[in-house]
């Protein structure tokens, strides 16, 4: 008999086969194009964040290791990367990309497993957008002429670049594929809790045969960061993470001949105009917000909502959230994936407590129970708040939104630039000029209209005051690799 | 009432571009297995078994009524299509041929297709269908005059039918093709909704496009609104083009997050369509049997 819940309650499970992955037990340093093991033969594992399940060990760098890996960067650099015609090197730039393509369903899995990201994101957002960079890039390769006319752009060398944990894959290409299209040689530290999709794109480097010692991968943990940050052989620095660490590289670069980009933290404002369209702007509050837990910097973590709409836009709001599936990431079905370590839970626990704490209603869907093992959190909206709230101030970088009103145009500006950072921002209003008179106003590095969390390669991103220094992406994203002369 | 039309001229801004963007997020939603074979049975239970034809004779309506009561001889499980759906000097027929089975006669009324003659005869139009035994009423608004922002007039229509309606289903076609615009279906879809209709649908079948995912969406989200502000429930039909049992879950899935649980009933979501059942017939031998089986074994309405 055919019992109709089967559908109007749940949709059946739909996971992601995961047979054809392959993965390796222990994975070592990859540098001069060889996976080596780590001098001091120490390791650290990593887990499934949804599961807490071991994935895999991987290699700790330390000093020495990392000194391996630039040395290889540089021999690399003055031997074969820079005699290589541009042409020759935007060759490999898009064996890369077609690479990246052709594996994106392993790619996807892996990312899922690693991150507890949904596989629907990673499937449809990360790893298409990692291959579309090396796709741009490629094709600046043999074109710099082009993008810096009249001058000639030289490469600077050897860059050192540090990524996050919360797009693995697409953040490594956001880094490697201009350095390499600008004629640099790279060493890349991905983040200690997701190592594993970096450490697959050098399996592909070796299957595409790209020249050894081009891109080196040291996995390790701040401490290997910090290592490749002070290495005097290192012309150039690109870091995204959060505030508090780009500080210090910032300090240690001080006085240094090293070139570096910085992108940071983010407290997004998310802008809603009474005459918005109300329901396409509560689609894009939740992209805004639930996109990958909520562990995006650009993250629009603050809503403010116009009074008169306030409480229509809540109720729909709310409504649509009954309809988001949290739960094991390698479901297709999946909206909300696991939180991406312990480390981040906690925090996003103390967080959004101190915001009740502080007087702030707290507002959680119960359309769907978490599971028992791994690490989880409910999408939340906290109402009741204003700017002095700590919820309002710092970056949760999690599903916790914190919404406020406004009155005016004047007060929504002055509201969105109260904030030490600036990354990002959105607006929705359906009158044109209102939206360039407020994105103009706004001190962030990138402003979206009447939609939320868009990415294209062509396009920089990058931010304002704490939330960095320098762009990443489109013509923009060359600059902080070459030395114009 | 006046309060009511007045807002019309204001009704709330759709972005066309989110709307569609929405739409594909909730087509990649992945409906296999029990789950598939549970929203099968639920669309066979929808579906309005429609012919509007101008060669429609009583021999072809007599055909398509012993269809909807005999839908697959080999499958004893499965529910009864909702209704029947003819033009007003058919219904006799069709009533009497559904004698005894609890498949509703639906007719359609005041000058369906374009809504383009007098509202008197438009109106007599429905009391006949009625009279001839018409359990729900599909009406047509003036497309003309609502593009030609003569509101009022448009929900003056609606309300006279629903008042000879009385306790009769009223269905309102609002024929979104020609309406051109989502702010359109929405307005529209408003206008419907507080002059009376029991159901909004989005065509007659018989324009350039019949239902789309992204009108059907605005449509709903219209009837959410509607629902969060008064607690009433409106019924959504979409209607022309939805033939396939792919295209039929993902309108049901759409329903599902939009409008919720409650929605998932004939009483509130039908589909009007002619080829549809065989083709959800299909799927559930598919789904039992595990390979297609040929559209021969298939009875043709």
């Amino acid at each position: 008999m055919v019992d109709l819940k089967d559908f109007t309650e749940n949709y059946a499970p739909a996971p992601e086969g995961v047979e054809h992955v392959k993965l390796k037990d222990s994975y070592h340093l990859f540098i001069n194009g060889e996976f080596q093991k780590p001098t001091s033969g120490k390791t650290m594992t990593t887990i499934n964040p949804a599961t807490e399940e071991k994935l895999a060990e991987v290699a700790f760098a330390d000093e020495q290791d990392v000194n391996a890996a630039v040395k290889s960067a540089r021999d690399a650099y003055t031997n074969i990367w820079s005699k290589l015609p541009q042409k020759e090197r935007g060759k490999y730039i898009y064996r890369i990309a077609r690479a990246i393509q052709e594996r994106s369903r392993e790619f996807a899995i892996i990312e899922s497993l690693d991150g507890g990201k949904p596989i629907r994101e990673s499937r449809d957002v990360d790893i298409p957008l990692a291959a579309a960079h090396f796709f741009y890039n490629a094709g600046w390769a043999d074109k710099l002429e082009y993008a810096f006319p009249g001058r000639k752009a030289n490469a600077l060398g050897v860059a050192g670049q540090i990524i996050p944990w919360n797009f693995p894959l697409l953040m490594a290409a956001w880094k490697i594929a201009p350095a390499l299209a600008c004629g640099n040689t790279v060493v890349l530290k991905p983040a200690e809790t997701t190592p594993l999709t970096a450490l697959k794109l050098a399996e592909l480097f070796q299957d595409i045969d790209l020249p050894p010692g081009v891109v080196n991968i040291v996995t390790g943990d701040g401490s290997t960061g910090s290592n490749l940050v002070s290495h005097p052989d290192v012309n150039k620095v690109a870091f995204t993470g959060s505030t508090a660490v780009g500080k210090s590289i910032k300090k240690t670069l001080a006085g240094t001949s090293k070139r570096y980009t910085l992108e940071l933290g983010g407290k997004a404002a998310h802008i809603i105009f009474e005459d918005a369209a109300l329901d396409q702007a509560v689609e894009g509050i939740v992209n805004g917000i639930f996109f990958n837990q909520g562990h995006v910097c650009c993250a629009g973590s603050r809503l403010y909502v116009q009074e008169g709409i306030q409480d229509e836009l809540l109720a729909k709001l709310k409504s649509r959230m009954e309809s988001l599936i949290i739960g094991d990431p390698l479901d297709k079905n999946t909206d909300i994936g696991a939180i991406n370590s312990k480390n981040q839970l906690d925090k996003i626990q103390e967080l959004t407590f101190s915001g009740k704490d502080q007087g702030g209603e707290i507002y959680q869907s119960d359309s769907c129970s978490l599971p028992e093992k791994g690490y989880w959190f409910h999408p939340t909206l906290i109402t009741n708040v204003s700017q002095s709230h700590r919820v309002v101030q710092e970056e949760i970088f999690g599903p916790v939104l914190a919404i406020q009103s406004f009155r005016t145009v004047e007060e929504a500006i002055e509201k969105a630039n109260n904030t030490p950072y600036g990354l990002s921002g959105g607006v929705w209003t359906d009158k044109g000029a209102k939206l360039f008179k407020i994105t103009k106003k706004i001190r962030a590095g990138v402003m979206w209209a009447n939609t939320f969390n868009k990415f294209d390669p062509a396009s920089p991103f990058g931010g304002y005051k704490e939330s960095g220094v320098g762009r990443e992406g489109g013509l923009h994203g060359l600059y902080p690799y070459v030395e114009l002369i | 009432m006046n309060s009511h039309i007045l807002n019309f001229y204001t009704t709330p801004i759709v972005d066309e571009i989110g709307v569609k963007e929405r739409v594909a997020r909730l087509n990649s939603r992945s409906v296999k297995k029990q789950s598939k074979m549970a929203a099968l049975h639920l669309a066979l239970s929808m579906i309005d078994l429609t012919t509007l034809e101008g060669m429609d004779t009583p021999g072809k309506v007599i055909q398509l009524c012993q269809k909807a009561k005999y839908l697959h001889a080999p499958f004893s499980d499965l529910p009864m299509v909702a209704a029947i759906c003819v033009y007003p000097t058919l219904v006799k027929t069709a009533k009497q041929e559904l004698e005894g089975t609890a498949i509703a006669v639906a007719s359609v009324a005041t000058g369906f297709p374009s809504g383009q003659t007098d509202l008197q005869s438009r109106l007599a139009e429905i009391t006949y269908a009625i009279e001839e035994g018409a359990d729900e009423v599909d009406m047509v608004i003036s497309r003309g005059k609502f593009l030609a922002g003569e509101y009022e007039s448009v929900f003056e229509e609606i309300a006279r039918a629903k008042e000879i309606c009385g306790k009769v289903h009223l269905k309102v076609i609002l024929e979104t093709a020609e309406l051109t615009t989502l702010d359109q279906v929405r307005r529209a879809s408003e206008i419907a909704i507080s002059a009376g209709a029991d159901f909004i649908k989005t065509s007659t079948g018989k324009a350039k496009t019949g239902a789309t995912q992204p009108v059907t969406l605005v449509m709903l989200e219209t009837i959410r609104d509607h629902h969060l502000k008064t607690g009433e429930k409106i019924g959504m039909k979409p209607a022309g083009g939805i033939s396939d049992s792919k295209t039929a879950i993902r309108y049901l899935v759409m329903v599902k997050e939009t409008l919720g649980v409650e929605w998932l009933t004939p009483k509130l979501f039908r589909f009007g369509a002619s080829s549809l059942a065989n083709d959800v017939l299909m799927q559930i031998a598919k789904q039992k049997g595990g390979a297609y089986q040929s559209a021969d074994y298939f009875s043709k309405g």
